[in-house]
């Protein structure tokens, strides 16, 4: 069973705390805006993308199991 | 492992342990009678009537079984015996425990009210939930003691509403002590952008009204018609239950750099004390940020051997939304520090500014401005110049 990374662009800010806790999936460009690197990180990432979920001052990321 | 106070701090402090491998018992007490919730809504979302109670949960109700913890909600911790590590319940029981994590936050300091209705501080669900339902009722007016950033956030939520709101604050300007002069004007004028009427350099001498309030009295002799209140003034760390515990408390629960307070006793987020290196410097901090990685890093402390005990050297960080801005401070910044523009201008109300002292870059403020921050906070931790991080900007 994979596992595929939702962002809430509506809720998201930008401030980046998801990209220093996993900047393989999570980058905050120059632009202000974020992009997911990959929507389907794979199990290595697991941790780190629970870490951001929790981490994310706005709530904006949740993860959908598939 | 106990840990007291089940709020932000507690919750992912007991969730390390888990991930961490301890597979002991964990007792978690709390005297709210609210499973774990989130504090940033309540002067925001909540409040502002977009978000429903049910979305401010900490951890859904599947991740909060997986922890296996015994939670006493509803119970509030009365002592601490350090020497014995026991806790003792305010139902007369006793929780003893191998190390204990004490992260029992901290309240609103509050203002002789007189008895009236309508005199709210925001800390809690319920506070929120309460003066939710004032603003529902289209009051004539709110005024808002304390232009702190909670009472900031809670004046932008109220004029969002449609309200008439008046701040009132002791300082000339907002935040004056916190973000210095020139940055605490900046927030001064965002709220007159919002059509709030800002009152500056006065206190509160009373409240007066029937039963309810009606009318605030200032400290210049003037007063305020307002029939909804909220006051926040800053907040008191919860450390009368460690009276007499053999712990040093000193505003909050002073621990070592380990976050450590005594053998087996470790504590974190709001109530918590420590000397943080990476500033040379013993900081309490109220950040939302701050909680997370103090009680994860603490409840390491609790079940790592001495030896292998590491500081706790963050560089504290926290958000603020205040109508459409989104305000970030990351560092450790005082009044009278250099402060440089270094992206956009205070004019448009988007801009980042640096903060040094001696020489070493100490602090970066952003409105609309979220990677400045974080590029900037990481370049605090590397112990960057002031002058170094300016240049930086520059070829930017
Ligand atoms: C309205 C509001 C908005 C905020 N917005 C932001 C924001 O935008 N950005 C930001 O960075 N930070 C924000 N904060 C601050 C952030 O929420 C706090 O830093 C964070 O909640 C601290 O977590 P904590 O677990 O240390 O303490 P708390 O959340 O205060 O939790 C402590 C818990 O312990 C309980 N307790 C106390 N004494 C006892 C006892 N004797 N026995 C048992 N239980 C006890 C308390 O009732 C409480 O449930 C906001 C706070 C509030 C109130
Ligand atoms: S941590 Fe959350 S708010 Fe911040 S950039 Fe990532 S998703 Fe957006």
């Amino acid at each position: 069973m994979g596992y595929r990374v939702v962002v809430d662009y509506y809720l998201c800010e930008s401030n980046a705390i998801c990209m220093q806790v996993a900047p393989d999936v999570f980058e905050v460009r120059d632009d202000d805006f974020l992009y997911l690197l990959t929507e389907t990180p794979g199990d290595d990432a697991r941790g780190r993308v629970n870490e951001a979920v929790q981490r994310c001052p706005k709530q904006a990321i949740s993860v959908a199991e598939e | 492992m106990a840990i007291v106070g089940a709020s932000l701090a507690g919750t992912r402090a007991a969730e390390a342990l888990r991930r961490d491998g301890y597979d002991g018992a964990i007792t978690i007490i709390g005297d709210e009678p609210h499973q774990p919730y989130d504090r940033p809504p309540l002067s925001k979302q909540l409040l502002a009537g977009e978000w429903e109670p049910g979305r401010v949960a900490l951890s859904d109700d599947e991740s909060l079984r997986e922890l296996q913890a015994d939670w006493r909600l509803g119970r509030r911790a009365v002592g601490l015996d350090a020497a014995a590590r026991t806790v003792a319940l305010d139902d007369g029981r006793e929780v003893s425990a191998e190390g204990i994590l004490i992260a029992t936050g901290a309240r609103c300091r509050e203002l002789p009210t007189s008895g009236l209705d309508g005199i709210h501080t925001l800390r809690g669900l319920d506070d929120c939930l309460a003066i939710r339902a004032e603003l529902d009722s289209s009051p004539q007016r709110v005024a808002v003691v304390g232009a702190g950033f909670i009472g900031a956030e809670v004046a932008a939520t109220a004029r969002e509403r449609g309200l008439e709101v008046t701040v009132i604050e002791a300082l000339p300007v907002p935040l004056g002590r916190i973000l210095g002069a020139e940055m605490g004007a900046v927030c001064a004028e965002v709220h007159r952008d919002h059509g709030v009427d800002l009152r500056l350099g006065v206190g509160v001498d009373g409240f007066e009204g029937h039963g309810r309030v009606e009318r605030v009295n200032l400290s210049d002799g003037s007063s305020v018609e307002a029939d909804v209140v909220v006051v926040g003034i800053g907040v008191i760390p919860n450390t009368e239950w460690l009276e007499g515990s053999g712990l040093e408390l000193d505003n909050g629960v002073v621990c070592d750099e380990t976050c450590l307070a005594a053998p087996g006793i470790v504590a974190a987020g709001d109530v918590a004390r420590w000397p943080n290196p990476l500033f040379g410097e013993i900081m309490r901090v109220e950040h939302w940020d701050n909680a997370i990685a103090q009680g994860q890093h603490a409840a390491r402390r609790l079940v790592s051997a001495d030896s292998e005990a590491q500081p706790y050297a963050p560089v504290p960080w926290f958000w603020s939304d205040q109508y459409d801005r989104k305000i970030q401070l990351a560092g450790r910044v005082r009044p009278d520090d250099d402060v440089r523009i270094i992206a956009g201008s205070t004019q448009e109300r988007r801009f980042a500014a640096l903060y040094g002292r001696a020489g070493r870059l100490v602090g970066v403020l952003g409105f609309n401005r979220p990677r400045h921050v974080m590029k900037y906070r990481n370049l605090i931790e590397q112990g960057a110049g002031f002058e170094d991080a300016v240049k930086i900007a520059e070829q930017e």
